[in-house]
């Protein structure tokens, strides 16, 4: 297919060529992307910026839809690459770099010094010691609470765990929701799971457990789930059958109190009529004592298909969407977080409060399904799900996981 | 033009004869030969090449490796695939029903009363529509906090239940969702069928002073029997291919307990999580086996229905 496209294109290109050449030899560099419409609006103005910077540079974008994208970029890496192309750091990237379809970037990041400004993303984005894209934003976890239930109820904001599940107690007792969520599409029971094990484990163990290292049925997993089930009977019934967005109508209408979610879901809640004064972010607290606090930051990053014809001008680009201005600006236009740590960040109390919980994080998590392979990451959600609505099976739920980890990390 | 016509036959003399000898005997083949390509490319060799598929690992980016019947084994061992064979013979048992009530619809509705028409179209919608919609449609339905159903059970007894968030359920309600526009086209083929029941035989066991069960038992149901066949098969392979409402309502979920084979397939090989395609493509093998069961039952008595003939 590629070897039959090839000429055809090169024969565009060339033709292309010609017809500028008049005005002037602009090298085209073709970017394959999955942006949301906020996302896409700011990726074109950090484009229009780059080519003002560097007129001999054509930055032909073409957007995916988002799902879509997941199929698609398996197609195109090996049919008919780009020069660029969108992705997720952490073991989402695995099968793409293990296939030799990503280029090596670990010269982009010595030459500009990223692995400094970038350290909190450097672990994500290293496999094999080197490094294979560039993270262009991440977003924090944490929980999400609605401040006018905290007051009906009179409880403040939980130190540690325990407080934590006192506080369920009396929220529960008013007929609220203490802690709603919506699996339907699974992911979400994930995010919980996570904070669980990252303030029960820490993040090595973590980490070691989502790379398949740690047997599930070890007692120190047992631990987290068993720290989870205290506060299971003060979650969202049927949260099996919601979307995470009919979850997040139940948090604004003072039908549940906490919410663990990413910070995307800001929007949502502002859209149902909350604002500032009455929706709170909370770090998710402390449960073991000295356990250095981690957080979840699912990083997007940009990176270069090794099928890639104009790879200098690729770096270029993977240089400049780094630096601190150009991430300053994307992320103020897109509501997100900068990973480079000399970027600014605008005024909005979440992303100033998020800045200060991923910078200060002692490591980051990617979330488990971009941590643990894409195999084990289903199997592990839907345990997670299951466990929420039936935590009486956890011994068979925990010898299934077990079962498929023997069988995923050969 | 006369020189042409006549150099012609003079120069393709030995294979006219031959072409001439053999006409009758080839042109059945030929005209046969376009189908049968078609069909050994587009269905013959994709079966094939699947079942050569199934006996490697194979993520669909890098290289293929043969692992002999490992996926069999590990399907045997696999308490997902055993839900979803479940849940696949729950649909084809359940499924089975629109049988019955579409045609009990058709009688109902075959009768000569003003807008009958409207009446017939109102009940025909449900199979117009897409199995999506149907899907989105029944979600709405069942949805806990505002659903319709949700809030009549909670109306009634105090506490709603959210069909799609309960395990041991949720299978039911989706062949609940599934059968409304099957009994729909069931409905249909009856009352096409109707048509076609002869006037003189009714007239005649009327006359004979057989009425109510015995006259439907006896009469019309005989009279429906290509109705009946053509509604059972179609029923058949409807439930085993019942993918988009189960994508469309559950994504498989419950944890898993409403997939059905040809939703895991699609999910072992095709989804976000998945892309095990060697391992997907064993559970086509098996799909496809159980429904080569029903296929050639039905292959076998067309056959012998037109030997009959």
């Amino acid at each position: 297919m590629a070897y039959f496209l090839k000429p055809a294109l090169l024969g565009a290109a060339a033709a292309a060529l010609l017809t500028t050449s008049a005005m002037s030899q602009q090298r085209v560099l073709k970017y394959n992307a999955d942006y949301d419409p906020l996302p896409l609006k700011g990726m074109e103005e950090l484009i229009a910026d780059f080519e003002k910077a560097n007129p001999d540079i054509d930055v032909q974008l073409t957007n995916f839809d988002h799902e879509g994208y997941k199929t698609a970029i398996r197609n195109f890496l090996s049919a008919d690459a780009p020069d660029l192309a969108n992705w997720y750091a952490g073991n989402r990237m695995a099968p793409f770099v293990n296939a030799g379809q990503f280029m090596d970037v670990s010269d982009v990041w010595e030459a500009n010094g990223l692995k400094d400004a970038l350290a909190s993303s450097l672990g994500g984005m290293t496999m094999d010691g080197k490094q294979w894209g560039i993270p262009y934003t991440y977003y924090q976890w944490g929980i999400y609470y609605n401040k006018d239930v905290y007051k009906s109820v009179g409880i403040s904001e939980p130190k540690n765990w325990d407080e934590f599940v006192a506080n369920c107690e009396k929220i529960s007792a008013a007929g609220i929701d203490c802690v709603t969520t919506g699996t339907k599409a699974l992911w979400p029971g994930a995010g919980i799971f996570d904070y669980m094990n990252l303030r029960t484990n820490g993040y090595e163990f973590h980490m070691d457990l989502a790379n398949g290292k740690i047997d599930w049925t070890d007692d120190r997993v047992k631990a987290t789930f068993a720290n989870w089930a205290r506060i299971v009977p003060y979650i969202t019934k049927n949260h099996a059958a919601l979307d995470w967005q009919d979850a997040a109508a139940l948090l604004v209408q003072g039908k549940a109190a906490n919410y663990v979610m990413g910070n995307f879901a800001v929007g949502v809640f502002k859209e149902g009529g909350m604002t500032d004064d009455n929706l709170g972010f909370l770090q998710f607290p402390e449960i073991t004592a000295g356990v250095p606090r981690a957080e979840e930051a699912p990083t997007d990053t940009i990176h270069i298909p090794a099928g890639a014809k104009n790879v200098e001008d690729a770096k270029k680009f993977l240089a400049y969407v780094a630096s601190p201005e150009a991430q300053s600006k994307f992320n103020a236009t897109i509501g997100q977080l900068p990973t480079n740590k000399n970027s600014t960040v605008g005024d909005d109390p979440f992303i100033k409060a998020g800045f200060e919980t991923v910078s200060t994080a002692y490591g980051l998590a990617q979330f488990f399904d971009r941590d643990a392979p894409a195999e084990m990451a289903k199997v592990g959600m839907e345990g997670f799900q299951q466990f929420m609505v039936q935590p009486e099976k956890l011994d068979s739920i925990l010898k299934r996981l077990e079962q498929a980890r023997k069988r995923i990390y050969k | 033009m006369t020189g042409s016509t006549t150099a012609l036959p003079a120069m393709r003399k030995p294979s006219g004869t031959w072409w001439k000898r053999n006409q009758r005997r080839l042109a059945p083949y030929l005209f046969l030969a376009p189908g049968v390509f078609m069909f050994a490319l587009y269905v013959i060799w994709p079966i094939f090449d699947s079942i050569r598929l199934s006996f490697f690992d194979w993520d669909g980016l890098g290289q293929k490796t043969w692992i002999g019947l490992d996926n069999y084994y590990e399907l045997g061992d696999d308490e997902n695939f055993y839900t979803s064979l479940k849940n696949n013979v729950i649909w084809l048992v359940l499924y089975m029903l629109a049988v019955p009530i579409g045609l009990f619809i058709a009688i109902f509705l075959n009768q000569t009363v003003t807008g009958i028409r409207v009446y017939k179209s109102l009940f025909f919608f449900p199979f117009v529509i897409s199995q999506v919609v149907v899907g989105l449609i029944f979600s709405w339905f069942y949805a806990p906090n505002f659903g319709l159903l949700y809030k009549l059970i909670e109306w009634m007894t105090g506490t709603g239940i959210a069909f799609l968030a309960e395990p041991d359920y949720v299978t039911y309600a989706l062949v609940a969702a599934g059968l409304w526009p099957q009994i729909a086209y069931c409905m249909i083929l009856y009352l096409t069928g109707l048509n076609n029941v002869s006037p003189d035989q009714i007239e005649a066991a009327r006359l004979d002073g057989a009425k109510g069960w015995k006259m439907l038992w006896h009469v019309i149901l005989p009279q429906l029997r290509p109705a009946t066949f053509i509604a059972v098969v179609v029923t058949v392979i409807g439930a085993l291919r019942s993918f988009d409402i189960v994508s469309i309502m559950t994504d498989g979920g419950p944890f898993g307990s409403s997939r059905v084979l040809s939703f895991y397939m699609y999910e072992q090989a095709l989804s976000e999580y998945g892309y095990r395609m060697g391992y997907g493509a064993s559970i086509a093998v098996v799909l496809f086996l159980i429904m080569m069961v029903f296929i050639s039952g039905f292959i076998w008595k067309m056959v012998r229905d037109e030997r009959g003939v």
